[in-house]
C-alpha cells in the first residue's frame, strides 16, 4: 500500500512538472509514410554519428496529418520536422502563419518513383497512361461519346495486354501518391487517347474537364488501397492477375514476389527516374521551422545531415534503399538554400 | 379454471396413447440440436483460435532465432587512433572508422582480394551496419582493447538472415532479388565454418526501433507499454473502484445518479480514437505536456479504461449478498467499516478481474495512440514516462508496414510476444482471483 501512495505522488508530480518541462533536447519529426523509412534511417545514423544528440523521434501518419501538426505553432510541444510526400499547398501556408509559424524552411530531399507491379510469375508487361486511362477511368470514348468503361478484360484495352480480368489495387485518397498517379498516368492516358479533346466538347469548366478525366471506375475493377504497400502486395498474392500500385523502394525490397511494369518502354529504376525518362515519379519534401533552430538542440545538424551527400547521394544508404538522388547540381542548390535560410 | 377442477375428468377420457404423447421426442430433438449448435459454435471458435495462432506461430517463430557472423575483429590502433590522440581528443574513439576493422577480418576470413572493391563491398554488405556503433561501444566501454584481437559476434545484415532461414526464394533470377550470388556462396563458406550460424535472439526483446532489421526489437516498445500499464492501474484502479463504490453504496437514487450510470454505460462503448482526440486536445494543446510520451499515453487509456473498471466493480459490489451488510451492519459497524471491511473483500475477485481485462483491452490499443504521437519511430530508450516512447501493438503495426522480408516474421515475433504479456497478465488475474474468492 505504501509502495502503491508513493509511485501515486509521484506520478502526480510528474504530471504537474510536465506542464513546465524542461527544454526538449530530441527532435521531434512527423508526416508522411513514403517519406518515414528514408527518415528513419537518417534518423538512426544521426544518433549514431552525434552521441551528444538524442535520436530523433520519427511519427508516421501522412502528410497532410503531419503538417497539420507542424502548423498549430511554435514551441516546445509543437515538432520541429513535417515530411511531406508533396509540395506544402497555399491554404497550410496560411494556416501555419496564422498560428505563428511565419518562417518554414522547405528542404527537398530527392524523388520517390512509382512503378506498377504484378506477380512474378506473370508474362513481362508494358503498359503507357492511355492503357490505365482506359482500363480504370470511370468514364472513356466509345464511338466518339464519353460512356461508362465498358472493358472487363486488359486485352479489350489494348491487343497487347495479356487476356485477363482487369484488377487494379490504385492508393486511396488519402494517399500523396494518388495525385501522382492522376496527374502522371490518368491525366496524361486521357491526353494521349484523345479522350480529353471529347471531355472538352462536352464540358466546358476546366477543373470539371480535368475531374472528368481523373475519375476512377467504381464498379470495383479498380480497388482503392487505403492501407500501405504491404496490403496491395497481398491483394497481388491472392490475385495473380492484378496490377499494383507502388513505391520503388518497396518494389525492390520485394522484387523476388513482383514483376514491374514498363511505362512508355522505360523500366523503372533509380537512374531512368534521376533522368526524368520514367514519366512517375515526384519529389519529396522535409519542413523545417526556423524558430526551432538553435532552440531544440540537434536540429540544424540534423537537417545538415539528411542533406549531406553521405545521405541523399547517388551512392548513399536512402539510395540503397530506393531514394532517387537529385542531380548534383540540384543537391548542391538545396545545400545552399537551406543555408542561406530561405524561407517559403 | 375448469382444468383445475376436474383433472382427474380430462386424462380419464382421454386414449392411453395420446396421454403419454406430451413431446417427449420433439423436446428430446430439440435438446440434441441445441447441443450441436453450442458444440459446433465451440468447434468453430477453436478451428478460427487454432488457425490464428498457427499462422501467427509459424510466421514468427524465426524471429525468435538470429543469424550472427563471429570474427576475430583485430582492434588495430592503426585504424581506430591513427595519430594517438584518444588521450586528448575524446572524440577520436567516437568517430572512428569502425567498419574498416570489420571488413579487414571478413577479408582475410573469406580470403579476399582487398583490392576489388566492388566484390568486399557484397562481402561488408553481409554484416549488419550497427556493427560499427557495436565496435565502438566495445572500444569506448574498454579502450585497453586497441592493439587486441578479439572474437566478436557481430549481426549478419538482415537479407542474408532470411536467406540463410530460407525465407528468400533463391531459384528466381539473382538482379529480382537482394542477395547475391556470391553472397550466398560465402553464407554457406562461413556457416560450414561454423563461423556464421543461428542462435537466440535477444536483440527483439533489448533493442528499441530501428531501420535495419536485425537490430530491430521491442525494448523501447515494452518499456513503454510497461509504464503505460503502470499509469493505467494506479490511476484507474483507485479511482474506479472509489467511484463505484460512492455509485454504487453511498449515492442516493436520483435523476442526477441515473444520468451519470448512463453515461458510464455510454462511455464504455465510445469508440478508443475518441479518447485519444481528447487526449490530443486536453493533455498536449491545453496542458502542454510533451508528446509521444508514455504518461499522456497512460492518462489517455486510463480514460478509456476507467468505465470498464467502474461497471465491472458495480456489479461485483452488487453481487455481494444484503445479508452480509445486514449483519455487519447490526454488529454496529459503521456504514464505512461494513463497506471496507466486509464487502469489498467479498468483492474484490470481481474487482480485480474486471481491472485487469481493462489492462489487457487498453495494452493492446494502438488508435488513441496514433494521435498523441505514439506511433513513432523511437531509437532511445525512455528514461522516464515523460521521454517519447512507443508501445506494443503500435510496434506490430509499424513492423506490419516496412517493406523488408525480415520484418515479417518480426512482425508475428512482436504479436507472440504481446500474446505471452497477456496470458501472463490473464495467469494474474486467476491467481488474484484465487487469493481473494471466499465463501459465505
Amino acid at each position: 500500500m505504501k509502495v502503491l501512495k508513493l509511485t501515486v505522488a509521484a506520478l502526480v508530480a510528474s504530471a504537474a512538472f510536465a506542464g513546465a518541462a524542461a527544454a526538449r533536447d530530441q527532435i521531434q519529426v512527423a508526416g508522411s509514410s513514403t517519406v518515414l523509412p528514408y527518415a528513419k534511417i537518417v534518423a538512426e545514423t544521426f544518433g549514431e554519428t552525434f552521441p551528444d544528440f538524442k535520436t530523433p523521434v520519427v511519427e508516421s501518419g501522412g502528410s497532410s496529418a503531419g503538417l497539420k501538426e507542424f502548423c498549430k505553432g511554435v514551441g516546445e510541444d509543437t515538432i520541429d520536422i513535417a515530411n511531406s510526400s508533396r509540395k506544402i499547398k497555399d491554404s497550410e501556408v496560411e494556416a501555419c502563419k496564422a498560428a505563428g509559424v511565419t518562417e518554414i524552411q522547405e528542404v527537398k530531399i530527392g524523388y520517390d518513383g512509382i512503378v506498377f507491379a504484378t506477380d512474378a510469375g506473370n508474362a513481362d508487361l508494358a503498359l503507357k497512361p492511355e492503357h490505365l486511362y482506359k482500363a480504370l477511368a470511370a468514364e472513356v470514348v466509345v464511338d466518339g461519346k464519353l460512356a461508362a468503361n465498358p472493358y472487363k478484360k486488359w486485352s479489350e484495352v489494348d491487343a497487347s495486354l495479356p487476356d485477363a480480368e482487369i484488377a487494379a489495387y490504385i492508393p486511396g485518397q488519402k494517399h500523396g501518391t494518388r495525385e501522382v498517379f492522376e496527374e502522371k498516368i490518368l491525366a496524361a492516358g486521357c491526353k494521349a487517347s484523345g479522350a480529353q479533346d471529347v471531355i472538352k466538347a462536352a464540358v466546358s469548366d476546366e477543373k470539371q474537364q480535368h475531374s472528368k478525366c481523373v475519375a476512377v471506375r467504381k464498379d470495383g475493377l479498380a480497388v482503392d488501397i487505403d492501407g500501405d504497400y504491404t496490403e496491395t502486395l497481398a491483394r497481388i498474392a491472392s490475385n495473380k492477375s492484378g496490377i499494383g500500385v507502388f513505391g520503388l523502394s518497396f518494389y525492390e525490397n520485394n522484387a523476388d514476389k513482383l514483376k514491374v511494369a514498363t511505362v512508355n518502354g522505360i523500366v523503372p529504376s533509380t537512374e531512368t527516374i534521376a533522368s526524368g525518362e520514367y514519366p512517375v515519379s515526384r519529389p519529396l519534401f522535409f519542413y523545417v521551422k526556423k524558430a526551432h533552430m538553435g532552440v531544440v538542440p540537434g536540429l540544424k545538424e540534423y537537417v545538415e545531415f539528411f542533406i549531406d551527400d553521405q545521405m541523399i547521394g547517388p551512392d548513399s544508404p536512402l539510395a540503397e534503399y530506393g531514394l532517387v538522388a537529385a542531380p548534383d547540381a540540384e543537391r548542391e542548390e538545396i545545400r545552399k538554400a537551406f543555408e542561406a535560410g530561405n524561407m517559403l | 379454471m375448469t382444468d383445475l377442477a376436474s383433472p382427474t375428468v380430462r386424462v380419464s377420457t382421454r386414449p392411453a396413447e395420446t396421454r403419454r404423447d406430451i413431446g417427449i421426442k420433439r423436446r428430446y430433438a430439440a435438446e440434441r440440436r441445441f447441443r450441436v449448435y453450442g458444440i459446433s459454435a465451440i468447434t468453430l471458435g477453436l478451428l478460427f483460435l487454432a488457425l490464428l495462432l498457427s499462422t501467427v506461430v509459424s510466421n514468427g517463430y524465426t524471429a525468435f532465432l538470429q543469424t550472427t557472423i563471429t570474427l576475430p575483429i583485430e582492434f588495430s590502433e592503426k585504424v581506430i587512433d591513427p595519430k594517438n590522440e584518444r588521450s586528448t581528443d575524446a572524440k577520436q574513439l567516437m568517430t572512428a572508422n569502425y567498419p574498416l576493422l570489420v571488413r579487414d577480418a571478413l577479408v582475410k576470413q573469406l580470403g579476399l582480394d582487398a583490392t576489388k572493391r566492388p566484390q568486399v563491398k557484397q562481402a561488408t554488405d553481409m554484416v549488419s551496419a550497427s556493427a560499427r556503433t557495436q565496435l565502438r561501444d566495445m572500444v569506448v566501454a574498454d579502450p585497453s582493447i586497441i592493439g587486441k584481437t578479439v572474437p566478436v559476434t557481430l549481426l549478419a545484415e538482415a537479407n542474408i538472415d532470411s536467406a540463410f532461414k530460407g525465407q528468400i526464394d533463391l531459384s528466381v533470377a539473382e538482379t529480382n532479388r537482394k542477395v547475391k550470388d556470391q553472397q550466398v556462396a560465402w553464407m554457406n563458406q562461413l556457416a560450414d565454418a561454423g563461423v556464421l550460424k543461428k542462435s537466440f535472439n535477444t536483440g527483439i526483446f533489448s533493442f528499441g526501433a530501428s531501420s535495419r532489421p536485425e537490430a530491430a526489437g521491442v525494448g523501447v516498445a515494452l518499456i513503454g507499454s510497461l509504464y503505460m500499464m503502470l499509469i493505467v492501474l494506479v490511476l484507474s484502479l483507485p479511482i474506479g473502484v472509489a467511484a463505484s463504490i460512492y455509485l454504487e453504496e453511498f449515492a442516493p437514487k436520483n435523476r442526477l445518479t441515473d444520468l451519470i450510470e448512463v453515461n458510464i454505460n455510454n462511455l464504455a462503448a465510445v469508440p478508443s480514437i475518441v479518447y485519444g482526440l481528447l487526449g490530443l486536445a486536453v493533455f498536449i494543446n491545453f496542458a502542454g505536456m510533451p508528446r509521444s510520451a508514455a504518461l499522456v499515453g497512460g492518462f489517455v487509456l486510463t480514460l478509456m479504461t476507467l468505465p470498464t473498471i467502474i461497471i465491472a466493480t458495480r456489479a461485483a459490489l452488487k453481487a455481494v449478498p444484503p445479508s452480509i451488510r445486514s449483519a455487519a451492519l447490526g454488529l454496529g459497524a459503521s456504514k464505512m467499516q461494513t463497506i471496507f471491511h466486509h464487502v469489498l473483500p467479498l468483492a474484490m475477485p470481481g474487482i480485480l478481474t474486471g481491472t485487469i481485462i481493462g489492462l489487457a483491452h487498453a495494452l493492446g490499443e494502438t488508435a488513441p495512440l496514433l494521435l498523441i504521437g505514439m506511433v513513432a519511430f523511437v531509437v532511445d530508450f525512455p528514461g522516464s514516462p515523460l521521454e517519447p516512447s512507443t508501445a506494443l501493438p503500435v510496434q506490430i503495426y509499424m513492423w506490419a508496414n516496412e517493406a523488408e522480408r525480415a520484418f515479417v516474421e518480426r512482425t508475428s515475433g512482436a504479436i507472440i510476444i504481446l500474446l505471452i504479456f497477456l496470458v501472463f497478465m490473464n495467469l494474474g488475474a486467476i491467481l488474484l482471483r484465487r487469493r481473494f474468492e471466499r465463501r459465505w
